[in-house]
């Protein structure tokens, strides 16, 4: 009588031919895009030293440039602080309607997830395109288009936020013959609070890094004077103001952990 | 003082939790409700304060129909009820002081509680009454670093410093352990006489009824079974409380502390922060 | 003991409520100036709002020809497929990038040099990634997945790394101490303790490429921004509204698929 040999095998068989599939079917999808984008064969030197080159171009930084970009530098920060608190403001509301909890009825709950959902599936450059026509090239353009892009991210994180919170808290505190309004700035608010500000500090970083870009579409900021260098091949400056952009990222990602640890 | 009338529940489930419960609470004396779980004593004390909306029946008190009263008038009624709950019901973030400043809230104004700036008489009762409790030198503690214990005293200080007419009070000793629960019972007790207060507690540990309570009232699915004093509670109306029936004496001897969760609140569609009162 | 009266403040997270109002009063003066400094006029901003509702008209009803609707579908396509390589080349050249940033794996400069370029990586809007890959390497799709590989990289080593520097060592010296090479110690200790969130983070990374892959064309990096800058450029504004649909319904679409298999996998 034949003895089975003990086996042992990693993932059955339907796992492994799921697995299997999966990698198959990324691979032809990889190869399908790549036939699809008709780059042809690339010479796996030429990307490397074409990169190469222009790093090298780049050194050393132009540093006397810096007097330049210090005031459209300003801009930007003045771009994104304004467009996140602005968006902070309108956020509150927006959250209220778009969190289960709280929104009055079932058309102020669609109409909260509308506005989040549109103003998150449009990039930031986008809607700065957009608001250059109505508002004119510059930096207030600029801010409108961080404003409403950050909307949607902080009310739909927020809303998250809102719909988590312990109600029983809420409801002791209605208990004690509070309105409306006392529930939510002594019931909801406290109970979002880290929240409210980690996310809004959070999205002020992202809208710094988004804000240096706004110059490329007339929208004010670093951008205006990046662009400009690229275009005339000036890589030394160039180099300084991606330097500068650095710096200043360094220091608002710094500025925003401080922030969110000092509210938990 | 309290007055309830033929109070019925029914939920959108169906599930009838309240079929038509009379009785009242008077002067200041303490009643205790007992009951096994899903009888209807979180649904009936939810139900004084209209937390939850009671489907018919009358709620007094002290002369205001309770049941009658428009979104305006039930928050100022409020005021006169003091509620402690089972799972304390703090706002956990903030601090022992603002949660007992915030049985006040019916006095002042959103922007006076946004800037948390209380009257001084409120600042003094909130003071004198955390002395009392025993928890004056945590004042300024954040609530979420407290024990079970020290919660349940702030959401008695809470329930308090609003003045009440009478304290509503569910389940207190739930979450705690069974010395820190007769503290609770006996802090809460006392105060209660101290300031005149009837109270209305929802207990299910019948010990603790018998202990503390001038009154015992007994739910089983959604009527009351039993209303006397402790000393009546004997076997048979403990059968009826907890079984439904009567059974002759030669069932076991001694009573029987059922064991329940208490969750007999089944969650329903109240839930909205703002839109209900 | 004197009853006498006592005061309450509210508490606050200041070290001080002198603290407090300083910094308060700073942002608001800080907001000022911004404003002052973004030229805001409310006329301007109240005469900004009014063309802005004009312009809604404008956009209104979306519409393309045949010709552009064919463009759109195209360039749409184009922007999939420089996701869906760059995806997968980022994460590639991630997995060594993250190894080498790993604290507990990596000797010191390696660390040092390999967590610079994450930094970079990160610290860059994509927009500008793009255009030095155009400069680098031409208009076209190939600068579009250069920047995204390279943006991938920035997101995925650091989370990989930190994850890296997560695991149990303790698992790793035992696995080591039967005698294993340096892979199989990859391989049996190291890799397990981080596999485990890779699907859900590569499809999340995926999802934020496809967003950027929609718009690097406005700087020449391939897909379809390229079409939507010239149609802004032309005021073709109903033209712009078909594009504008179309890269919400592909952004919602990947959204999509990457909430279900997140769901799924996690």
């Amino acid at each position: 009588m034949a003895t089975d040999q003990p086996s042992w095998e990693r993932f059955d068989r339907r796992r492994r031919l799921g697995r299997f599939v999966a990698v198959l079917v990324s691979a032809v999808i990889v190869v399908a895009s790549w036939q699809f984008m008709e780059i042809g064969v690339v010479d796996p030197n030429t990307v490397p030293r074409e990169i190469a080159d222009l790093l090298t171009r780049m050194y050393p930084p132009d540093v006397a440039y810096t007097r330049q970009i210090v005031g459209p530098l300003i801009e930007t920060i003045h771009i994104a602080a304004l467009g996140t608190a602005g968006a902070l403001v309108l956020s509150i509301p927006v959250a209220l309607l778009a969190a289960e909890n709280t929104t009055p009825n079932a058309a102020t709950f669609w109409l909260g997830k509308l506005i989040v959902t549109v103003s998150r599936s449009v990039n930031t450059i986008i809607w700065a395109l957009i608001f250059v026509v109505t508002f004119g090239s510059g930096p207030l353009a600029g801010a409108v288009a961080i404003a409403f892009r950050s909307v949607g991210f902080l009310g739909k994180l927020l809303g998250e936020e809102i719909e988590e919170i312990d109600f029983g808290q809420v409801e002791a505190i209605r208990a004690t013959g509070a309105s409306s309004l006392q529930l939510l700035l002594y019931g909801v608010l406290p109970q979002v609070k880290p929240a409210l500000v980690g996310l809004a500090v959070y999205r002020w970083d992202i809208n710094i890094r988004d804000s240096t870009v706004l110059g490329f579409v007339g929208a004010g900021g670093i951008g205006v004077q990046l662009f400009r260098a690229v275009n005339a091949f000036a890589w030394q400056s160039v180099a300084m103001v991606l330097l500068v952009i650095l710096g200043v990222v360094v220091v608002t990602e710094a500025l925003s952990a401080y922030t969110r640890r000092l509210v938990r | 003082m309290l007055h309830v009338t033929d109070l019925q529940k029914t939920y959108d489930t169906g599930d009838e939790a309240l079929r038509g419960v009379t009785t009242a609470v008077e002067g200041s004396e303490t009643v205790a409700m007992i009951g096994p779980s899903g009888a209807g004593k979180s649904t009936f004390i939810r139900c004084v304060n209209r937390l939850t909306e009671p489907t018919s029946g009358t709620v007094e008190l002290d002369g205001t129909e309770l049941t009658a009263l428009d979104s305006d008038g039930l928050r100022a009624a409020r005021r006169d009820i003091g509620m402690i709950f089972q799972e304390y019901n703090l706002v956990e973030r903030l601090t022992v002081m603002e949660n007992v400043l915030s049985g006040r809230l019916g006095y002042v104004s959103a922007w006076q509680a946004f800037r948390r700036s209380f009257p001084a008489a409120d600042i003094e009762r909130a003071y004198a009454i955390l002395d009392r409790v025993g928890l004056g030198e945590m004042a300024d503690k954040r609530v979420d670093e407290l024990s079970g214990g020290q919660r349940q005293r702030v959401g008695i200080a809470r329930a308090v410093i609003q003045e009440p007419k009478i304290l509503l009070v569910d389940e207190p000793t739930s979450s705690l352990d069974p010395e820190t629960s007769n503290t609770v019972m006996r802090l809460l007790t006392e105060i209660a006489a101290e300031r005149s207060v009837p109270v209305l507690i929802n207990i299910h540990e019948v010990d603790l009824a018998l202990d503390h309570a001038d009154r015992i009232l007994g739910l089983h699915d959604g009527e009351l079974v039993f209303e006397g004093s402790p000393a009546e509670l004997d076997d048979h109306a403990l059968d009826r409380v907890y079984r439904g029936d009567e059974r002759p004496d030669t069932t076991q001897s001694g009573e029987k502390t059922p064991e329940t969760d208490s969750h007999d609140t089944p969650k329903t569609a109240d839930k909205s922060v703002v839109g209900g009162v | 003991m004197a009853t006498g009266e006592r005061s309450w403040q509210r508490p606050t997270v200041f070290r001080s409520h002198r603290i407090k109002w300083t910094v308060y009063a700073g942002l608001i003066a800080f907001f000022v100036w911004s404003a002052v400094g973004i030229g805001f006029d409310p006329a301007r901003v109240l005469q900004g709002i009014g063309n802005t509702a004009v312009l809604v008209g404008d956009f209104l009803p979306p519409d393309a020809t045949a010709r552009e609707f064919d463009r759109i579908v195209a360039k749409m396509l184009e922007s999939v497929a420089m996701a869906m390589v760059a995806t997968v080349t980022g994460i590639v050249v991630s997995v060594p990038i993250a190894f080498m940033a790993a604290e507990n794996l990596s000797p010191k400069p390696l660390y040092a040099i390999n967590r610079g370029l994450i930094s970079v990586s990160r610290a860059f809007n994509a927009i500008i990634v793009a255009i030095l890959a155009v400069k680098a390497v031409g208009f076209g799709p190939l600068a579009g997945i250069i920047t995204i590989t390279f943006k991938t990289v920035g997101f995925f080593s650091k989370l990989l790394a930190e994850d890296i520097e997560d695991i149990d060592m303790g698992s790793v010296d035992a696995v080591r101490a039967t005698g294993s090479s340096p892979i199989q110690t990859l391989l049996y200790a190291v890799a397990p303790q981080i596999i485990p969130r890779f699907a859900g983070l590569s499809v999340y990374r995926w999802d934020i490429n496809i967003r950027t892959s929609t718009v690097i064309g406005i700087v020449g990096a391939g897909g379809i921004g390229s079409v939507l800058l010239t149609a802004f450029n032309r005021y073709d504004y109903q033209y712009v509204s078909a594009i504008l649909l179309s890269i919400i319904v592909v952004v919602l679409f990947a959204e999509g698929v990457s909430a279900v298999v997140r769901r799924r996998y996690q």
